[in-house]
């Protein structure tokens, strides 16, 4: 337990003391009744003995300093007593920094040595570390998405917390920003810096990182999807009268693209670079998990159908219909979107031809639906007929596979594709 | 605030106000019944219903003995088979024998006939302290029946709510517990839009808008919280009072969207604090809004004793005033 003590009152008329002279120093020990520091008063010098004893934890007033009767003046941490767990920092902290005040330092009165320097640094980190700690919810959120450290900020609420308009004040007061505008993602405003929401700047950390160690190559494929199409316009009521979900073209490509991963397991695979003494290697999945890229208005998701290769067109049509009413609502959760192995964008919703997306990081491919629309075809025979046609690109990671196996897998998808329906059990 | 009627509309107080919309009730249909202690040859205890037995007779204003619970019990009978029953209980702390018809009967016939049956019951009635109404003739109710599933809560503070609310409680299908703070019957007027309207039960109003503090309040306190808002915004500090009318459904959007934006939240209200309505929108709040907070949400309510004394002193230990709402509501700003 701290105890905290105060000034004293040196004779019935006095009012205020001055420090003359620290007698022990920050993390000294000091036993009961033993002065620990001299305080002079106009009418007397006296010793001040410590009430407990235990280890000089904060000198909160500088030598020389005359403050009124009554101030906090020093902490001791008393001998022995349990140290109050709920106001320890995190061992992590603690390694770094002395331990900091459990009693809110009032007004945060400068602190200092007599020795110097590392009481000086130690008093430092005490103050940021309870300003840390009395941050709101509020202020941690805005200083976490503005990448604001708040211990660098004054506070102007009671006893210099730091509010939330401090925070934003901070914001706006930033050096580093170009424009004195900002604006969000959602709505920008031309002239304005839009600051990076953290889901924002993850996308782009990675998207970057993607470009940057894989090579991409790419490739397209025109697929035939008419008999598809009618044996999903065939079942489309039935399945969302039965699920509430939509069923879109999407859980019949997956279907696709996890049998052809299957026949192509290096299309499941990522590339593992040299570490250490590791020599770089292939690692080819055990599992299909089948990401689905979802652009939502201020960022991109992907959760993922785990085993997708174990459901039937049903079952990844409900387990995605599921995974996009959760992404548009923002309820994804970690396990929603980790462990993909390879991954499906449907690009064509706005009538997208051909897109060259890029890989989701460590995995070999990324595979997209472009727009279905209907062409006038060349059949084998010469004849001429109306089908809906789709084309489907791949980018993939060159390090991982070759054109010859990434074409292989492009055909394979293409052609179970053209032989689903126009009928059967979903 | 001098109030003045206009072509479209009549200035009232609030027992005004309940008096017009339970005429034009009676008046529009003739399935609605009004039966209570004294409603009917005294014309109720504040004269709400003076008048209406001469005019719609006493097989539609019925005086019933002092039995609470058979007051509710037969209007929820009445509700089940097809009248539009709206009881009264003279004061709110006699409500307790009326207890079970309300929670284990009225509340409850919906779910237990699977939909078949449904109980469009309004039970009225006066709450509130500062009145010098002592042990029984003070209490809040509210926290007692806002735990209950299928019952509906509305406290109205302003006559136009009073009049919106009342005919929204009246058409809903469900029972509606119709609160009217008795010290706010005389003592608050406003203009009352003639004609029939309603105000959808479940959607709170922003009273006075604000950015440093959302302060949610209802009954007489509401009307403390607005005048303690508007001292401080002399003093620049920026309030936004919301008006909860109705107490269940409870207005969460409103809130949220508030608290989102000022990033504070005091609630006020004249029950007592333990388990009081400030509880549940405290606790909705952190589960909904805590990365929003940026202070502690605060609660100034009613404490935690039996009742308000009959002597004065002790009534206004128990009640709040504008001078304190103002002086938590600058600590909440300046925090």
């Amino acid at each position: 337990m701290a105890t905290t003590i105060t000034m004293p009152q040196l004779g019935e008329t006095v009012t205020e003391g001055t420090v003359a002279q620290w007698l022990k120093s920050v993390g000294d020990s000091v036993d009961k009744y033993e002065d620990f520091v001299e305080v002079s008063t106009d009418k007397v010098n006296a010793g001040v003995p410590s009430p407990v004893t235990g280890t000089i934890r904060e000198l909160l007033v500088k030598e020389g300093e005359t403050v009124a009767t009554g101030t906090p003046i020093a902490v001791i941490d008393e001998a022995g007593a349990a140290k109050s767990a709920a106001t320890e920092p995190p061992a992590a902290t603690a390694a770094s920094a002395p331990v900091a005040p459990i009693a809110a330092v009032p007004a945060a009165p400068a602190v200092s040595s007599p020795n110097g320097a590392p009481a000086a640094a130690g008093s430092e980190s005490v103050e940021s570390e309870s300003a840390l700690r009395g941050a709101s919810p509020a202020v941690r959120r805005l200083a976490r998405e503005h990448r604001i450290d708040i211990r660098a900020i004054k506070g102007s609420g009671s006893n210099g917390r730091v509010t939330a308009d401090d925070v934003l004040a901070a914001v706006t007061a930033a050096p580093s920003s170009p424009a004195t505008r900002t604006s969000t993602y959602a709505q920008p405003i031309p002239g304005s810096t839009v600051t990076l929401t953290q889901a924002r700047r993850i996308i782009a950390e990675r998207m970057v990182e993607s470009k940057h160690t894989a090579p991409h190559a790419w490739s397209m494929v025109e697929v035939d999807v008419t008999d598809v199409w009618s044996w999903r316009v065939r079942e489309k009521d039935r399945f969302e009268r039965e699920s509430g979900y939509k069923l879109t073209l999407l859980p019949f490509f997956i279907r696709a693209v996890v049998e052809s991963l299957a026949a192509f397991p290096l299309m499941n695979a990522r590339f593992v670079p040299a570490s250490g003494s590791g020599q770089p290697s292939i690692y080819v999945n055990a599992e299909v998990n089948v990401g689905i890229a979802i652009g939502l208005a201020t960022n991109l998701v992907v959760p993922v159908i785990r085993r997708a290769d174990k459901l039937s067109i049903k079952g990844i049509a409900l387990a995605a219909g599921e995974l996009i009413e959760k992404a548009r609502k923002g309820k994804l959760g970690v396990d929603d979107l980790a462990g993909g192995t390879f991954t499906v964008n449907n690009n064509g919703a706005n009538g997208s031809w051909a897109s060259a997306p890029i890989i989701n990081g460590g995995q070999a491919g990324i595979v997209t639906m472009e727009a279905v629309v209907k062409k006038l075809v060349v059949r084998d025979d010469d004849s001429l007929a109306i089908r809906r046609m789709m084309n489907s690109c791949l980018s993939l990671d060159h390090r991982v596979v070759d054109g010859y196996v990434a074409s292989g897998f492009l055909a394979d998808l293409k052609q179970r594709l053209e032989r689903m329906g126009p009928q059967g059990d979903l | 605030m001098a109030v003045v009627s206009s072509a479209n509309s009549t200035v009232m107080n609030n027992v005004e106000a309940v008096r017009a919309t339970l005429y034009e009730a009676m008046k529009n249909d003739e399935r609605t019944v009004i039966l209570g202690e004294d409603v009917g040859a005294r014309g109720n205890v504040f004269l709400i219903t003076k008048d209406f037995i001469g005019e719609f007779g006493e097989r539609r204003v019925i005086d019933t003995p002092i039995a609470e619970a058979s007051i509710v019990g037969i209007a929820v009978g009445m509700a089940m088979e097809g009248l539009r029953p709206i009881a009264e209980i003279q004061f709110a702390d006699f409500i307790y024998p009326s207890f079970n018809q309300i929670v284990g009967e009225a509340a409850k016939i919906r779910y237990r006939s699977n939909g078949e049956y449904t109980c469009p019951l309004v039970i009225r009635t006066p709450y509130g302290g500062g009145v010098r109404g002592a042990l029984s003739h003070s209490v809040s109710i509210e926290a007692l029946f806002y735990h209950v599933p299928g019952l509906k809560i509305v406290a109205p503070s302003f006559p136009d709510d009073v009049k919106g609310l009342l005919n929204a409680a009246i058409d809903d299908p469900d029972p509606v517990l119709f609160l009217e703070h008795k010290k706010t019957y005389r003592l608050i007027k406003g203009e009352v839009p003639d004609g029939h309207y309603t105000i959808p039960l479940g959607k709170a109003n922003v009273r006075k808008a604000g950015t440093q503090l959302t302060v949610v309040s209802y009954g007489l306190y509401l009307h403390w919280a607005l005048e303690a808002a508007q001292r401080l915004q002399e003093e620049n500090l920026s309030v936004e009072v919301i008006d909860l009318r109705s107490i269940r459904p409870m207005d969460k959007t409103a809130i949220l969207n508030s608290v989102e934006k000022t990033r504070k939240l005091l609630i006020v209200h004249e029950d007592n604090k333990f388990g009081g309505i400030g509880a549940e929108i405290s606790a909705m709040v952190a589960e909904e809004a805590l990365f929003s907070l940026d202070s502690p949400i605060r609660r100034l309510c009613g404490p935690d004793v039996p009742s308000m004394g009959y002597a004065l002193p002790l009534e206004e230990e128990f009640m709040s005033s504008p001078a304190e709402m103002a002086d938590a509501m600058r600590a909440m700003v300046k925090f």
